[in-house]
C-alpha cells in the first residue's frame, strides 16, 4: 500500500516527498544555526579588527576566529548545500528522495562532527584556524569532528546520485534533467572528489595528532589540504550559480539564453576544478614556476571563462524573459523594472554582481603567479573571499530561502517590509567590508592578525595611517553585515518556527502529479531578437559584460603596475 | 570570445614576466633541518654581527654584498636581524625552525610562506631607501602577532 507522501505546492507547483522535506529542513535549520554562531563570532572579531575597539584579547580572538571560519565555509554552506541537492533531486524531478534513513544518518553523522569540532575549538586547545597547518597541532577531536561531518556530507552526496538514478528509472521527466539539477550534479560530483582529498588529508593528520604518524610534510600538507579546501569552494560556486538560474526561472519565468553553453559551463568547472587550489601555493618553496604557472591556469582559465559565461547567461536569460513582458525600453528597462523590493530578486542579483566584480576579479588577480607576492596572506585574501563566498554563496542561498520559506516550511515570512532591505544591508555592507580589506591588504595589513599596532612586541613597525582607516571601516562595514546576517537569521527562525501558516491547501497525498511544465514564456512577434535592441538579444546584459571585462582589465594592469615597484628579485 | 582572448592573455602574462619582468619568486628550494639551518645561520651570525638591539641582544647582522645570508623564523621571532645595503644583491636563505611562517615585507610588500624542513633562497635587491619591516603573516599560535623581525638598509659602502 502506498503511504501519502507527496504534497504538491499550490503557489509554486513543486512537489516534496514527505521524507525529503523533512531532511530538506532539518539541514536548513541546521545551516542557520551553524550562520548563528559564525555571525555572533564575526562581529566580535570584526570588532577586534577595528584597530580603536580591539575587543577581544589574542587568544579569545585566535579561537573564535577558528570558530567563525569553520561554521559559515564549512558546517553553514555545507548542510544547506545538502538541502539544495534534496531539493534539486526529489522536488525538481518530482520523485521520491533515495533511502531516507541513510539521509538521517548523513544528518545525524554531520550534525555530531559540528558539535564535536566546535566544542573541540570552545576548549581551546585547537585555536589552528580552519587550515590547521601541520605541524601546529589541534586536539585530535578536532580532526574528528570534520572527518566525522565529511562522511556525513558524503552520504548526503551518494543520496542525491541515488535520487536521480530512481528518477530516471520511474520517468518522472522527460529529455535531459533540468539545468539547476545539471548544476546541482556538479556541485554533487565536485563535493565527492573534495571529500576524497580531504579523507586523503585529514585522516592522516587525525593519526598524527593521537601519535601514530610521526610526521606530516608541511609541504605536502598544504598541497593536499588545498586540494580539499579550495575545491569546496568549486562546490560552493557550482551551487549558487545554480541557485542563481532557479531564481531567475521562479522570479522572472528565465529560461537560460542556451542550455547548451550553460552546461558546457558547468562541465569546465569539473574539468578545471584544481586552479584555484594551487593558487594558495603560489609562494611556497619547492614547487616551480612552471607547475604553478600551469596548475593555475592550465594554459587557459578556462574555469574563469565558464563563470563568466554564467555570469552574462543569468543576466542575459532574466533580460530576455523582461523584454519578453514589454519592458524593451532603452538598455536597462529591464533591470530597472525589476523587482527590486523582493528579496529573492534582490539578494540574488547583489551576488551575482559582487561575486563577478569583486570576487572574480580578486581572485584571478591575486591568482596570478608574481602578482601574488603583494598580496599572499595580507587581508586582501578574506576580502576576496568574502566576495566569493559571502555575496557569491551565502547571500544567493538567503535569497533562496526567502522563496523557500512559504514553499518548503509553509509558512509566511515573518516582517516582509524588514526582509525587504535584508539582502541590501548584508549584500552592501559586505561588498564594502571586502573592497576595504583588500585596500588594507595592498598596504600590508596581515590576515589572521591580532594585533597591528605591535604594542607588545619588542619591535614594531608602523603601518600608514590610511591602513588604520581602512580597517576602522572594515569594522564598521563588517558590523553593517553582520546586523543584516542578524536579520536573517531572526526572519527566517522566526518565520519557521512561529510563523503564520501559508493558508492554501497542500495536504500530502498518494499520487506524485505529472511534470508540470513551466509556465509557457510569451514569445515576442518576431522571437527575441526583435525584442532586444541593436541586433542583440540582451544588449543590456552585453553592456555589463563589456564593463565587466573593461575593470578586469584595468585592475589586472594597475596591479602589475604595482608589482613592478616592489624589489627586484629572482 | 573576448572572454577567451582575454583568458589567453591572463596565461600569457605570466611566463611573460618571467622573460621581461624584474619580480620573479625564484624557484630555489631546498629540504634542510632545523639543526642544519641554525649551524649557518649562526656561523653568519658569529662573524657579521655589527651590533645588537633590543632587551634580547638580538644581533644584527651585517653580512658582505653578494653573499648567502641567512634567517631563522620560529616562535616568535625572526632571527637575527639584518643589516642590507641598498642596490646590492644578496641570496636570502629563509626556513622555519618549528611551524608554518609567513615572511612579509613591509612596507615594500612582499609576501611568501615560510616551511619547516624546506630552506627557500630569495635572490633580493633592495632598492629602496628607508628600514624594512618582517611580519609574520602565517598564523602560528598565541604569539603570532608579536613576531616581527627587520631589514635595516643603509646605503652602499658605508
Amino acid at each position: 500500500m502506498k503511504k501519502e507522501q507527496f504534497r504538491t505546492c499550490p503557489e509554486s507547483g513543486l512537489q516534496f516527498h514527505k521524507p525529503a522535506e523533512m531532511l530538506m529542513r532539518l539541514n536548513a535549520v541546521a545551516a542557520v544555526v551553524a550562520l548563528l554562531v559564525g555571525g555572533v563570532t564575526a562581529l566580535l572579531i570584526t570588532m577586534t579588527r577595528w584597530p580603536t575597539v580591539h575587543l577581544l584579547p589574542a587568544d579569545k580572538f585566535y579561537q573564535l576566529l577558528t570558530t567563525h571560519g569553520i561554521n559559515m565555509l564549512i558546517f553553514w554552506i555545507i548542510f544547506f548545500e545538502i538541502a539544495v541537492l534534496y531539493f534539486c533531486s526529489s522536488t525538481l524531478l518530482r520523485c521520491r528522495l533515495a533511502t531516507p534513513k541513510l539521509g538521517w544518518v548523513a544528518f545525524i553523522l554531520m550534525v555530531l562532527g559540528a558539535v564535536i569540532n566546535n566544542v573541540s575549538v570552545f576548549s581551546g586547545n585547537s585555536s589552528v584556524m580552519m587550515t590547521s597547518y601541520v605541524p601546529m597541532p589541534a586536539e585530535p577531536m578536532f580532526y574528528l569532528g570534520l572527518i566525522l561531518f565529511a562522511v556525513g556530507a558524503l552520504v548526503g552526496c551518494f543520496i542525491f546520485l541515488g535520487t536521480l538514478v530512481i528518477a530516471r528509472e520511474e520517468k518522472t521527466y522527460e529529455g535531459s534533467i533540468p539545468l539547476v539539477t545539471f548544476g546541482a550534479l556538479t556541485a554533487c560530483i565536485i563535493a565527492i572528489f573534495t571529500i576524497a582529498m580531504g579523507a586523503v588529508i585529514l585522516v592522516p593528520t587525525f593519526l598524527w595528532s593521537v601519535g601514530l604518524i610521526a610526521n606530516i610534510d608541511a609541504a605536502m600538507y598544504r598541497l593536499i589540504w588545498w586540494g580539499f579546501g579550495h575545491s569546496s569552494q568549486q562546490i560552493n560556486v557550482a551551487a549558487h550559480v545554480a541557485v542563481w538560474y532557479a531564481i531567475a526561472a521562479i522570479v522572472f519565468g528565465a529560461r537560460p539564453l542556451s542550455e547548451k553553453v550553460s552546461r558546457t559551463a558547468f562541465i569546465l568547472y569539473i574539468a578545471f576544478l584544481q586552479l584555484a587550489s594551487a593558487h594558495h601555493l603560489l609562494v611556497d618553496p619547492g614547487l616551480s614556476s612552471t607547475w604553478k604557472i600551469f596548475n593555475t591556469s592550465y594554459a587557459m582559465y578556462l574555469a574563469v571563462l565558464a563563470s563568466m559565461i554564467h555570469g552574462l547567461t543569468v543576466p542575459g536569460s532574466i533580460e530576455v524573459a523582461q523584454r519578453a513582458k514589454g519592458f524593451t525600453k532603452g538598455m536597462f528597462e529591464w533591470l530597472r523594472k525589476a523587482p527590486w523590493g523582493n528579496p529573492v530578486f534582490s539578494g540574488m542579483f547583489l551576488s551575482l554582481i559582487g561575486f563577478g566584480f569583486l570576487g572574480g576579479i580578486s581572485g584571478v588577480v591575486m591568482g596570478t603567479e608574481q602578482i601574488n607576492i603583494i598580496i599572499h596572506n595580507t587581508i586582501y585574501v578574506p576580502g576576496h573571499f568574502h566576495a566569493t563566498v559571502v555575496i557569491g554563496t551565502t547571500l544567493a542561498f538567503m535569497s533562496l530561502t526567502y522563496f523557500l520559506i512559504p514553499v518548503l516550511f509553509r509558512r509566511q515570512v515573518f516582517l516582509p517590509g524588514l526582509a525587504k532591505w535584508q539582502p541590501y544591508i548584508f549584500g552592501i555592507g559586505m561588498m564594502v567590508f571586502s573592497l576595504v580589506m583588500m585596500g588594507a591588504g595592498t598596504l600590508g595589513v596581515e590576515r589572521r592578525h591580532w594585533d597591528m599596532a605591535f604594542t607588545d612586541a619588542a619591535l614594531g613597525y608602523d603601518y600608514p595611517a590610511s591602513a588604520f582607516t581602512l580597517m576602522a571601516l572594515v569594522g564598521v562595514s563588517g558590523t553593517a553585515a553582520v546586523v543584516g546576517g542578524g536579520i536573517f537569521v531572526l526572519i527566517t527562525v522566526v518565520s519557521v518556527f512561529f510563523g503564520k501558516r501559508v493558508a492554501s491547501d497542500s495536504s500530502y497525498g498518494t499520487d506524485t502529479s505529472r511534470l508540470m511544465k513551466a509556465p509557457p514564456i510569451v514569445e515576442p512577434q518576431g522571437g527575441h531578437a526583435a525584442a532586444g535592441k541593436w541586433g542583440f538579444a540582451a544588449p543590456g546584459t552585453f553592456a555589463l559584460a563589456l564593463l565587466f571585462l573593461a575593470t578586469f582589465v584595468v585592475y589586472y594592469a594597475v596591479n602589475w603596475k604595482y608589482l613592478a615597484s616592489v624589489w627586484p628579485m629572482s | 570570445m573576448l572572454a577567451l582572448v582575454w583568458s589567453l592573455i591572463m596565461f600569457v602574462m605570466m611566463p611573460l614576466w618571467h622573460v621581461y619582468g624584474k619580480q620573479n619568486l625564484s624557484n630555489e628550494a631546498y629540504r634542510t633541518t632545523p639543526e642544519a639551518f641554525m649551524a649557518k645561520t649562526q656561523a653568519m651570525v658569529d662573524q657579521y654581527t655589527v651590533r645588537t638591539e633590543t632587551n634580547q641582544n638580538m644581533p644584527v647582522v651585517h653580512p658582505p654584498p653578494g653573499s648567502d645570508v641567512y634567517l631563522i623564523a620560529r616562535l616568535w621571532q625572526w632571527w637575527p636581524l639584518l643589516e642590507l645595503e641598498k642596490g646590492q644583491t644578496y641570496r636570502l636563505h629563509v626556513a622555519s625552525m618549528d611551524w608554518q611562517h609567513g615572511f612579509s615585507l613591509q612596507p615594500v610588500n612582499i609576501n611568501t610562506q615560510i616551511l619547516p624542513g624546506y630552506e627557500m633562497v630569495l635572490t633580493i635587491t633592495p632598492d629602496t631607501d628607508g628600514d624594512q619591516t618582517i611580519i609574520c603573516n602565517e598564523y602560528c599560535g598565541i604569539g603570532h602577532h608579536n613576531m616581527v623581525g627587520k631589514i635595516y638598509i643603509t646605503e652602499g659602502g658605508s
